[in-house]
């Protein structure tokens, strides 16, 4: 095998090991979406004020609040690489002879393991709140293959601003500042349509829309995707290539 | 053969700021031909050719800036193949600045640096793969066990499958830290961690090791056995070790040469034994030390520190 993909293996594997040290960590991070759809879902559904189609509003912003979470997770990247560089890791992993991207690409398979383990998390919630889920195998699969692009697109968007940013404070500053609008510039917990010309642009190119809107056909019974799944995966898949290629030139700047 | 002889007494005894020696290193084509794939190409590639017969480091005119301070300022120097090699030096030297350089973590603001006969700016992949490096800084992953941390460098070091566990356990039990193999690195003591990093820079058995003061805070009987360990990986595999250090007499006990930083220079270089011969009959290498890295009032060493310093302060 290719000594990347090695390499990848030998990374993602050490950030399984230190997850599974802390499974309270990992656990912690269901609260959120719990309280997403337990709350604000129910009470919208309640209002109906926003127009979803045949889709009941919960069912609507499910996948949305899985992309959130998925998005919410991997956010935290960065700033564990800061702090690994402060700690002198990062400075030991450059001088190794494993390649940037495999550092990068490490970081992003742990970063799907999170995600996939909030989806786990939100298909039980959704089925205790009897949200109509798909659950055929290919259907599933499909949402963890979505999941798991995601994620990797958001954890090394979330390093290549840790290297450009550089010092914790500034990454938690800019952290808030970029994540909640990711997620309300999206179609995560309400459609396209009803959303004013300027911010649709906006979501059109947030990557996180694309998230959603597979998502969307492939957890709910009756959801359509508008862009369609192979764009969607397509779009995913050419921005995570794109920031991996930024990352493995910023990744160096991180330790200068 | 006499001319290599007679360089390298000339370099040993020569001042630092001489003349460049030509370095001649791999890399420069290696470079041309990595742009070529787009934007995925430099991301998975490593190539292996052979290196030039060069010195194990040679830098030329090896100059770090950081703003306006010069904290490397044209080093001529080079390492011969499987020699120990100290770099010592006040605090603020530039020791560390040298080091991160050569190990590709900082690249050179001027001047050239070929590490294992390539260069560490246009082929850093191959450097990277035939070096060994303990920063200064304490710095194993407190989150994961000694034994996980040696394992992460095997692999990514491309031990083989069949020979890791027997290196990991064996540079455990030289180390000493068998009994804590399994304990997260966080419960180490500080010792403990330098004995460990030292174990992991060394798995690999690379060409060059690089050593930013290696014993700092470990007891006298496992500095002692440190030293040991690193003269019979010099003796037994050839491998060439540059170290910084504090410590006079770990200088004089690993080195075979030495080289004394002052603000960023080479203020001299020789064998230890010459060196102090140099400052008087019964000199002690703390006096060396003393004498080059304090150098006399009004010294041109000296000066351009102050003046630096000043400027500092004011830019
Ligand atoms: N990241 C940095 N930014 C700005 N200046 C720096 C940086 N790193 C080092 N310096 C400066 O460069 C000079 C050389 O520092 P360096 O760490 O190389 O010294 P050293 O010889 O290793 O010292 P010590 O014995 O204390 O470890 C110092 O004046 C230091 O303040
Ligand atoms: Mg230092």
């Amino acid at each position: 095998m290719s000594a990347w993909v090695l390499d990848s293996f030998a990374i993602a594997d050490v950030e399984l090991r230190k997850l599974m040290r802390d499974p309270a960590e990992l656990v912690s991070r269901a609260v959120q979406p719990l309280l997403w759809l337990l709350v604000f879902g129910q009470v919208l559904a309640r209002v109906r004020a926003i127009d979803t189609g045949q889709l009941g509003y919960l069912a609507f912003m499910t996948p949305g609040i899985l992309a959130q979470s998925v998005l919410f997770s991997a956010i935290f990247y960065g700033i564990s690489v800061i702090w690994e560089r402060d700690l002198g890791i990062v400075q030991k992993l450059l001088v190794s002879p494993a390649s940037r991207a495999s550092l990068i690409i490490g970081k992003a398979i742990s970063a799907d393991f999170r995600g996939i383990v909030q989806a786990c998390v939100i298909y039980l919630i959704a089925l205790l709140l009897r949200v109509p889920v798909r659950l055929e195998p290919a259907a599933v699969l499909g949402v963890l293959v979505v999941v798991t692009l995601g994620s990797a697109v958001f954890a090394t968007f979330s390093l290549v601003i840790a290297c450009a940013v550089k010092t914790r404070e500034r990454f938690m500053g800019i952290g808030q500042v970029l994540t909640m609008p990711l997620f309300f510039a999206s179609n995560a917990i309400y459609p396209l349509q009803i959303m004013p010309p300027w911010l649709r642009v906006i979501a059109q190119v947030n990557p996180l829309t694309y998230v959603v809107d597979a998502l969307r056909q492939l957890m709910i019974q009756g959801g359509h995707s508008i862009y369609g799944l192979g764009w969607d995966c397509a779009v995913l898949t050419l921005v995570f290539l794109v920031l991996l290629g930024i990352g493995v030139r910023a990744y160096p700047h991180l330790v200068r | 053969m006499p001319e290599a002889a007679e360089a390298s007494t000339r370099r040993r005894i020569r001042a630092a700021g001489g003349i460049a020696s030509g370095v001649d290193c791999v890399g420069v084509e290696l470079r041309q031909r990595r742009a070529l794939p787009g934007i995925l190409g430099p991301m998975f590639q490593r190539r292996k050719p052979e290196p030039g017969a060069t010195g194990a480091i040679e830098m030329t005119g090896l100059t770090l800036q950081f703003g306006t301070l010069v904290a490397v300022d044209h080093i001529d120097c080079q390492v011969p193949h499987g020699e120990i090699f100290g770099l010592l030096g006040a605090n603020g030297a530039g020791k560390t600045s040298t080091i991160k350089m050569l190990t590709t973590l900082l690249p050179p603001s001027a001047g050239r640096a070929c590490v294992a006969g390539y260069d560490v700016v246009a082929a850093p992949a191959e450097v990277r793969r035939r070096i060994g490096y303990v920063p200064q800084m304490l710095s194993a992953d407190g989150a994961l066990t000694g034994y996980e941390n040696l394992l992460l460098s095997a692999r990514l070091y491309g031990v083989g499958r069949a020979t890791r566990r027997r290196r990991i356990e064996d540079a455990l039990e030289f180390m000493g830290l068998t009994a804590f193999a399994h304990r997260l690195v966080k419960t180490y003591s500080g010792g403990m961690i330098r004995r460990l990093e030292l174990a992991q820079a060394t798995l690999h058995q690379p060409k060059v090791l690089f050593l930013d003061e290696p014993t700092i805070g470990l007891d006298p009987v496992a500095r002692r056995s440190v030293w040991e360990r690193l003269a019979d990986l010099n003796r037994e595999f050839g491998i060439t070790i540059l170290l910084t250090t504090h410590d006079m007499e770990e200088a004089e006990q690993l080195c075979r040469d030495i080289a004394i930083l002052h603000a960023g220079r080479i203020a001299v270089r020789g064998r230890p034994a010459e060196l102090k011969a140099s400052i008087a009959p019964t000199a002690t290498l703390d006096q060396v030390f003393a004498h080059y890295s304090a150098m006399s009032e009004g010294g041109r060493l000296r000066d351009t520190a102050q003046t630096r310093r000043t400027a500092r302060r004011l830019g």
